[in-house]
C-alpha cells in the first residue's frame, strides 16, 4: 500500500495545461497570486474566478481532486473568517454580549476568504498539472540567471530531484522497520501521544541510519557517473518555448493588464 | 594485447580517527587488465574487493603504488573525469545508485554530466535501455521496478556513458535468482560486444564465464589466472574459507573416489563430457 503513494499531488492527464512549459506555468501562478492582491473589489475576484475556472476546465483535473487539497487549510480559512467578522469595527448589525458583527466585518471576512480560496486553488493547479520533475527543472532554469550571484539554483533542483526519487524508498524502509519492530512486540497504536511518540524512537533511529547509508552510497554512485555540479552539464530534455507557450504567456500578460485596469477604474 | 588498466604495487589504507590505527585494505597488489577481457574478482567479506574496485576509477586514491586507466594516472586530478567516463561502475545496491524518479532521466544522468548534446543523449539513452531490454520502461518510476530491473537501469546508466571498462561490484548480491540470471546474461552480452568487464562477486558460479579469475584474500592476491587453472588449486582456495564452483568440487570428490576426471573442471558440459569419455573407455 505504501508503494503507490502519490508524490506531491500531481494529477496525470493529457491536457493543454499539462503540456505547457513549466516556466510558463510557474510565471502564471506567480502572476495569479500577485493579481489576487491587486484586486480590491468583488467584480475583480469574479474575473479571477472565471479565469481559474476556465483553466481548471481545460486542465481536466476534477474539481473534487482540487477540493481534497483544500481540506488542510479549512481550519485557517474559518479562523481568518471568524477573526475578520468579529474584529472589524463599523456599523453593527448583530450583537451578543461582547461579540458583534459589523457590515464592514462581513465584507472583509468574505473578501479575505474568497482571496484565500482562490489563492490556494490557483497555486495547487501548478502542482496538479505539472510533473514534479518538470517543476524542479523549470525552477532550476528560471533561477539559473541568479546562479552567477551565488544562488544555488542547480543544487536546490538536484536536492528536490533526489528527494522525489527517495521519498518512496524511505517510506518503504519505514514500513519495513515498523513491521520488524511490531514483530518484536512494539506497539504504535495505543497509549497517549507521548507514549506513541516514544514508540517511534526505535523506528526513527534505524531510519536515520539507513538514510545516511543511502546518502553515502548515492554520493559515491553520482561521482562514479562523473557528477561535478551544475556547470558544464547538459540536459536530455531541452526546454524550448513552443507557440502554445508564447500564446499562454501573452494571455497571462493580458489578464494582468485587465486586472490592473479593473482595480483602477472600478 | 592492449592494457586498459595497470595496477602497480597498490596499497590502500582507510584512515579513521586521529588516534586510531589505519586499516590496510589492500596490500601491494599488482596486475594488468587486457582490453576486451572478462575478469572475475572473488574474495571473502572484507577481503578488499570493493576497495580495489573504487581504486580502479579514482573514487579512492592509492595510499601508495599507482593505478593507470587507459594511460591516465588516477592520482592526476585533471584526468579524474576522463577516467570515470572510461571506467564505469555498477554498485551492489540497486536502490542507492539511481538518481531520478524517471527511468530515462536516470539513464541520461551520466551523459548529462559529460556535457553531451541533447540529441546525442537521447540516442544513447534509447540505445542503452534497449541493450538491457528495458526499452518499454523508459517513463516508469524506479521504485516500482523489481531489484533486477533497477539493476538493469543502473547498467544502462553506465552504458550510456560509453565506457571502455565496466566494473561490477557484486551486482547480483541483493537480487533473487531470476534477477541474478538476467544481470549475468547482460554482463556476458556487454563483454561479447567488446567491453572490458571486471566482475566482483562472491558467487563462484558467476566466475565460470570469465577468462580470468583473481582471488583476493586479506588485501593480497592469492591466485590469478584462467578459471580452469585457478580452480585446479581448490585446496588453497578452501584453505582461506572460500568455496569452489560446484563442478570443481564434484571433480575433486570423484578423483578422491578413484574416478579419473580432470581436475579444475568448472562447467557442467565439461563434466558431462569427461564422464561420457570415461564411460566409453570402459
Ligand atoms: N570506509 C571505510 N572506513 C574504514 N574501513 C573500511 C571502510 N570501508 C572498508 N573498510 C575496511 O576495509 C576492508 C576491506 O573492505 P572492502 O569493503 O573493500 O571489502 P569487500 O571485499 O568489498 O567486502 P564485502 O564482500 O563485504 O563487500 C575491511 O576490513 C573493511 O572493514
Ligand atoms: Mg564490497
Amino acid at each position: 500500500m505504501i508503494r503507490d503513494i502519490t508524490l506531491g499531488q500531481y494529477y496525470p492527464a493529457e491536457s493543454p495545461i499539462h503540456r505547457l512549459d513549466p516556466r510558463v506555468k510557474i510565471t502564471a501562478t506567480l502572476l495569479f497570486i500577485i493579481e489576487l492582491f491587486i484586486v480590491d473589489n468583488f467584480p475583480g475576484f469574479a474575473i479571477c474566478a472565471a479565469v481559474l475556472g476556465a483553466v481548471i476546465l481545460v486542465s481536466r483535473v476534477p474539481l473534487k481532486f482540487i477540493m481534497r487539497g483544500m481540506k488542510p487549510i479549512l481550519f485557517i480559512l474559518f479562523f481568518t473568517f471568524a477573526l475578520n467578522i468579529f474584529m472589524v469595527k463599523g456599523e453593527v448589525i448583530w450583537e451578543l454580549g461582547f461579540l458583534h458583527i459589523t457590515k464592514e466585518g462581513i465584507r472583509i471576512a468574505v473578501f479575505m476568504a474568497v482571496r484565500l480560496v482562490l489563492l490556494i486553488m490557483g497555486s495547487s493547479m501548478l502542482t496538479l498539472a505539472t510533473k514534479p520533475l518538470n517543476l524542479t527543472d523549470g525552477m532550476e532554469r528560471m533561477l539559473s540567471p541568479f546562479a552567477k550571484l551565488g544562488f544555488p539554483a542547480h543544487e536546490i533542483a538536484m536536492m528536490m530531484t533526489i528527494a522525489l526519487r527517495f521519498i518512496p524508498t524511505l517510506l518503504e524502509e519505514t514500513d519495513k522497520i515498523m513491521k520488524a519492530q511490531q514483530a518484536r512486540g512494539a506497539d504504535f497504536e495505543s497509549g497517549n501521544i507521548i507514549r506513541r511518540a516514544k514508540a517511534l524512537i526505535p523506528v526513527l533511529v534505524p531510519l536515520f541510519v539507513s538514510a545516511f547509508r543511502i546518502a553515502q552510497d548515492l554520493a559515491m554512485a553520482m561521482e562514479a557517473r562523473c557528477y561535478r555540479g551544475g556547470s558544464g552539464r547538459t540536459r536530455l530534455h531541452e526546454m524550448k518555448l513552443k507557440t502554445r507557450d508564447i500564446v499562454a504567456f501573452i494571455l497571462e500578460a493580458a489578464f494582468l493588464v485587465l486586472i490592473i485596469l479593473e482595480a483602477r477604474y472600478f | 594485447m592492449d592494457k586498459v588498466i595497470t595496477v602497480e604495487d597498490l596499497t590502500f589504507e582507510y584512515t579513521r580517527g586521529e588516534n586510531e590505527e589505519p586499516v590496510k585494505a589492500l596490500d601491494g597488489i599488482s596486475f594488468e587488465i587486457d582490453k576486451g577481457s572478462f575478469t572475475a574478482i572473488i574474495g571473502k567479506n572484507g577481503s578488499g574487493k570493493s576497495t580495489l574496485a573504487k581504486n580502479l576509477n579514482g573514487l579512492l586514491i592509492p595510499t601508495s603504488g599507482s593505478v593507470f586507466v587507459e594511460g591516465y594516472d588516477t592520482r592526476d586530478d585533471e584526468a579524474i573525469w576522463e577516467i570515470r567516463q572510461r571506467a564505469g561502475m555498477v554498485f551492489q545496491n540497486p536502490d542507492n545508485q539511481l538518481v531520478s524518479s524517471i527511468v530515462e532521466d536516470d539513464v541520461a544522468f551520466g551523459p548529462e554530466n559529460l556535457g553531451i548534446e541533447p540529441a546525442e543523449i537521447r540516442r544513447r539513452v534509447d540505445k542503452a535501455l534497449e541493450d538491457v531490454n528495458m526499452g518499454e520502461y523508459k517513463m516508469k518510476a524506479p521504485h516500482l521496478l523489481s531489484g533486477g530491473q533497477k539493476q538493469r537501469i543502473a547498467i544502462a546508466g553506465v552504458v550510456a556513458m560509453r565506457p571502455e571498462i565496466i566494473i561490477f561490484d557484486e551486482p547480483t548480491a541483493m537480487l533473487d535468482p531470476k534477477g541474478r540470471k538476467e544481470i549475468m546474461a547482460i554482463i556476458k552480452e556487454l563483454h561479447q560486444d567488446g567491453k572490458t568487464v571486471i566482475l566482483i562477486t562472491h558467487f563462484m558460479e558467476e566466475t565460470i564465464d570469465a577468462d580470468r579469475v583473481i582471488i583476493l584474500n586479506e588485501g593480497k592476491i592469492l591466485l590469478d589466472g584462467a578459471p580452469e587453472e585457478v580452480f585446479k588449486r581448490a585446496d588453497e582456495i578452501r584453505a582461506v574459507n572460500l568455496e569452489v564452483p560446484m563442478m570443481t568440487d564434484l571433480a575433486d570428490r570423484l578423483i578422491k573416489e578413484g574416478i579419473d576426471v580432470p581436475r579444475g573442471i568448472i562447467r557442467e558440459e565439461d563434466m558431462v563430457e569427461a564422464i561420457c569419455r570415461l564411460k566409453s573407455q570402459n
